[in-house]
C-alpha cells in the first residue's frame, strides 16, 4: 500500500502540471461553462461524458442511468452493515498548498465513513458550477477527484451537474456522499466513552486551517504549510486490526480538535482532560496563530484523526498509529476523566488549568 | 518558537510564583490588582495565571477591552452607514459580533449589507483603490495602540488624494479611563498593570499622576505569562517596600518617551472630542479621538447623516460595575444566563478579551471554588 501511495502521489503531481489542450478530439471544446452545460441538451452530456465519466471510469457510472445500481449480495459479503453519510464541499479558494477541492471533497467523506470504522466503496458526485467558470479549472478539479478516488479505492459512481447564473454560486460546489460497508463486531460511537480511556491524535494540528488562511492572501504572509488533507480509512483499518475494541473516533474538520472533544464530552457525559505540552502544533502555525490571536485546536484539519481508546489498549493503538504513514506523528494528547462532565480541560505548561470550550461563530482575530 | 518560548516557562513561571507568594504573606492583607488591558486579561485566563497564584490576590479586570466599551449607539450608527447601498464598511474581526440596539454587523453583512473584515486598516485603502465606485468607510475603533496605523491610513489617503474612502472613528484614549475611575469612590484598587501596546506609543510619563496624586503603584507589563507574573512581583515590592512608583516591565517594546512617530501621527490626524460616551462607564471627558477638520473629507461622521443617538445600556446587564471591578463576572445577574458568548447583552461577554467572555469561557470550572469563597467573603 505504501508503494501505491507514493505512486500516486508522484503520477497526482506530474498529472496536475500537464497542461490539456483543447483541439484533441474526445475532447470538450468549449473554453467556459455556460448555461448550456446545465440544460439538459447536447452540450450538458459533452461535459458528462468528456469530464466526468471518462474521469470515473468505472462500470457502473458508464451505464449513465438516473441512478446506480449495487449488488447486495456483494455487500453482505463484506459487513453486516452499511455506513452512508454526505458532505459539501465550498471551499475558497479552490487550489490551496496541498490539496484542492476535488481531493478534499473524495477524503472528506471517505473520512466521515472511516471514523466508523467503514470501509468506504462507492461515492456520488453532485457539482453546482457557476456560470463562466473555466473548464481547465473544472477539469483540474475532476482529475484531482479522480486520483484521490483511485489512491483511496472507492469509486464514484452516481452524480449530478447544475450550472447556476453568474453570481448565484462562488466558482465551484461539490457535494459527495458515501457509502461503506462495517464489519462484524466493530461498534464506535461517542456513547461509548468510558472514564479513564486514552485520546491520542494522528499528528499536527491546525495546519488545513492555516493553509487556507495563507492561501486566502489576506494576510500578506509567506510559509511552507500544507493542508493535512488525507483519507484516513487505511489508517483507522490498521488500527482496527490491532484493536477492534476502539471505543470512539473522529476526524478533527472544522471547529478543529477542541471541538470534537467537546461534542465527545458532551455526548458521553464525560470530562476530557487534554495536556498543552503533548498536543503537536507546527511552529509555523502557532506562529500564525500568535499572529492573528487564533488557536490552532480551533482550526480544521482534513487528515486528523482523534482517537478515544481504553487505557490498557492505548500503547497498541499508538504503536500501530506511529507505523503508519497517516500516523507517524501519533501521541497521546489527553484522558477522559469522570468530573465535569460535559467539559474539556487543558492542563496549561504552568501546571494550571482551563476550560476548552465550543467555538462560538467563526473565530475572529483579535485587534490588539 | 524564538520570542515566545522564553516567555512561558514553566520552571520561571513556578519560581515567580513562589516570590509573589512570598511577598503576599509579607503584606498579610487581601490585595486587588487591576489589569486595565483586555489583552492582559486575555493572557491572564488563557495561561490559567490565577490558579498559580495565592487565593489573597485578586485581579480586577479593567476598562481596556476597546470593543467592550463600544455604546450601542456608536454601533447603530456603523449599521446605518453600511445599509447605503454605495457604501463598503470595512472593520476589524471582533467588531463582527458586538450588538447595537437592534442588531449587529454580522446580522447587517447577512441581511445584504457590504461588510468587510479586515486586519488592517491599510485593507481597507486597498479596497477603496479597487472599488472607484464605491465609497468605502473604516469603522476604526481601539485605544492608541490602534490609533497610530488609523492615522496613517488617512495621510496616506490625503497623499493619494483617494476620494472614496472615510473613516469613522471611536478611538478611545486609556488615560482619561484610569483617572475616572480612581475618581469613582467604590473603587478598591492597591496597583495597576499597566497596558503595554498602548504604552509602546504613549510611554510611560502620562501614568505618573497615578503614582503621585492617587498613590497607586504601576507596572507596564508585557503580554506573556513570565510578563504578567514579573510584573505582578514588582508591584507587590515596591506595596511591601512602600514605594509608590510607575515601573516598567515591557522595556524590551516599551520606550519611556513611547513612539514619537506615532504620536505625531495620531495629533496630526485627531483631536481630542469633549466627551465620548463608554458602554457601561458613560460619558468620559477627554477620553475620545475625532478627525481634525483639515481632513474632513475623510470623517465618515461629516460625510454621512447619522442617527448619533445615545442608546441606554440593557437594565439587566451590569457592564459598567464589572468594568469598574465593583462586582466580579459571575456576580452580575445575567452572567451565564441571559447574557452568554452567543447571546451577549453586554459587551464584556463579546470580545475574547472581555472580562465575562474570558470568564464564560475559560474560567467556569477552575474559578468555582475561589467564586464561592469570594462570595462568602473569605477572599
Amino acid at each position: 500500500m505504501l508503494q501505491e501511495d507514493h505512486f500516486f502521489n508522484k503520477y497526482y503531481t506530474t498529472y496536475l502540471t500537464m497542461s490539456f489542450p483543447s483541439h484533441q478530439p474526445n475532447q470538450l471544446k468549449d473554453t467556459h461553462i455556460t448555461l448550456a452545460h446545465g440544460s439538459g441538451g447536447k452540450a450538458m452530456g459533452d461535459l458528462i461524458k468528456h469530464i466526468f465519466v471518462n474521469s470515473f471510469d468505472n462500470p457502473i457510472l458508464s451505464l449513465l442511468e438516473d441512478q446506480a445500481t449495487l449488488n447486495l449480495a456483494n455487500l453482505t459479503q463484506q459487513g453486516d452493515r452499511l455506513a452512508f453519510t454526505t458532505d459539501s464541499y465550498v471551499v475558497d479558494p479552490l487550489f490551496f498548498p496541498g490539496s484542492d477541492i476535488g481531493e478534499l471533497a473524495i477524503n472528506g467523506t471517505i473520512n466521515d465513513l472511516a471514523v466508523s470504522g467503514a470501509k468506504p466503496l462507492y461515492l456520488s458526485c453532485g457539482v453546482i458550477l457557476e456560470e463562466g467558470l473555466p473548464v481547465d479549472t473544472l477539469r483540474r478539479v475532476v482529475t484531482s477527484m479522480k486520483l484521490a478516488a483511485q489512491k483511496a479505492k472507492v469509486q464514484i459512481i452516481t452524480g449530478d451537474t447544475k450550472v447556476v447564473h453568474r453570481g448565484a454560486a462562488d466558482k465551484l460546489f461539490i457535494n459527495t456522499t458515501g457509502i461503506g460497508v462495517i464489519s462484524p463486531g466493530i461498534n464506535i460511537s461517542a456513547h461509548n466513552i468510558q472514564v479513564g480511556d486514552a485520546v491520542i491524535i494522528n499528528g499536527e494540528l491546525g495546519n488545513h486551517g492555516a493553509a487556507i488562511l495563507i492561501a486566502r492572501g489576506e494576510l500578506a504572509l509567506e510559509t511552507n504549510i500544507e493542508s493535512d488533507c488525507q483519507p484516513l480509512h487505511y489508517l483507522v483499518e490498521h488500527i482496527l486490526n490491532v484493536c477492534p475494541q476502539v471505543h470512539a473516533m473522529r476526524d478533527a474538520t472544522r471547529g478543529g480538535l477542541a471541538t470534537v472533544l467537546n461534542e465527545f464530552a458532551l455526548t458521553s457525559h464525560v470530562g476530557i482532560r487534554l495536556y498543552e505540552e503533548f498536543i503537536p502544533v507546527r511552529q509555523e502555525v502557532q506562529g500564525i496563530c500568535e499572529i492573528l490571536g487564533l488557536d490552532p485546536l480551533y482550526l480544521a484539519n482534513e487528515g486528523k484523526l482523534v482517537v478515544v481508546v481504553a487505557s490498557d489498549h492505548a500503547e497498541n493503538v499508538l504503536s500501530a498509529m506511529k507505523s503508519h504513514p497517516g500516523g507517524k506523528n501519533a501521541c497521546v494528547i489527553g484522558e477522559v476523566i469522570a468530573s465535569p462532565p460535559g467539559l474539556v480541560l487543558l492542563k496549561t505548561a504552568f501546571g494550571t488549568e482551563r476550560i476548552l470550550d465550543m467555538l462560538v461563530g467563526e473565530q475572529l482575530p483579535r485587534i490588539c | 518558537m524564538k520570542y515566545v518560548d522564553e516567555f512561558r516557562e514553566p520552571e520561571k513561571a513556578a519560581a515567580l510564583s513562589q516570590h509573589i507568594t512570598k511577598l503576599c504573606h509579607e503584606l498579610k492583607k487581601p490585595l486587588k490588582i487591576m489589569e486595565v488591558c483586555g489583552g492582559h486579561t486575555h493572557a491572564i485566563f488563557k495561561y490559567g495565571i490565577q490558579d498559580i497564584l495565592p487565593r489573597s490576590l485578586e485581579f480586577i479586570h479593567g476598562p481596556g477591552c476597546p470593543v467592550c466599551v463600544m455604546p450601542k449607539g456608536r454601533l447603530d450608527d456603523a449599521i446605518a452607514i453600511s445599509q447605503n447601498h454605495q457604501v463598503i464598511l470595512a472593520t476589524f474581526g471582533d467588531t463582527m459580533r458586538v450588538p447595537g440596539s437592534r442588531t449587529n454587523l454580522l446580522q447587517a453583512k447577512a441581511t445584504g449589507a457590504d461588510i468587510r473584515m479586515v486586519y488592517s486598516p491599510l485593507d481597507s485603502l486597498q479596497i477603496a483603490r479597487e472599488n472607484p465606485d464605491k465609497e468605502i468607510v473604516f469603522f476604526a475603533l481601539g485605544f492608541e495602540t490602534t490609533a497610530p496605523s488609523t492615522a496613517f491610513t488617512i495621510l496616506q489617503a490625503a497623499a493619494e488624494n483617494i476620494t472614496n474612502f472615510s473613516m469613522f472613528s471611536n478611538h478611545v484614549l486609556v488615560i482619561p479611563a484610569i483617572q475616572q475611575l480612581l475618581e469613582s469612590p467604590d473603587l478598591q484598587v492597591d496597583g495597576f498593570i499597566g497596558p503595554g501596546h498602548v504604552s509602546m506609543v504613549i510611554g510611560t510619563d502620562p501614568y505618573h499622576f497615578i503614582a503621585q496624586t492617587y498613590h497607586k503603584p504601576v507596572v507596564i507589563s508585557g503580554f506573556e505569562p513570565l510578563d504578567i507574573l514579573q510584573s505582578i512581583w514588582m508591584l507587590l515590592l515596591q506595596l511591601t517596600q512602600n514605594r509608590c512608583q510607575v515601573e516598567n516591565q515591557y522595556h524590551r517594546l516599551v520606550h519611556p518617551e513611547g513612539n514619537t512617530i506615532a504620536l505625531q501621527a495620531i495629533n496630526q490626524v485627531f483631536a481630542v472630542r469633549k466627551n465620548f460616551n463608554w458602554r457601561g462607564l458613560g460619558d468620559i471627558p477627554n477620553s475620545g479621538l475625532k478627525i481634525r477638520p483639515e481632513y474632513a473629507q475623510f470623517d465618515a461622521e461629516i460625510k454621512f447623516t447619522l442617527p448619533n443617538l445615545q442608546v441606554a445600556d440593557h437594565k439587566a446587564c451590569q457592564c459598567g460595575e464589572i468594568l469598574k471591578g465593583v462586582l466580579k463576572p459571575w456576580q452580575c445577574k445575567v452572567f451565564a444566563t441571559a447574557c452568554t458568548p452567543e447571546t451577549p447583552l453586554g459587551t464584556c461577554m463579546v470580545s475574547s478579551e472581555g472580562a465575562c467572555a474570558a470568564y464564560y469561557k475559560y474560567g467556569r470550572f477552575a474559578q468555582t471554588n475561589h467564586r464561592q469563597k469570594l462570595d462568602h467573603g473569605h477572599g
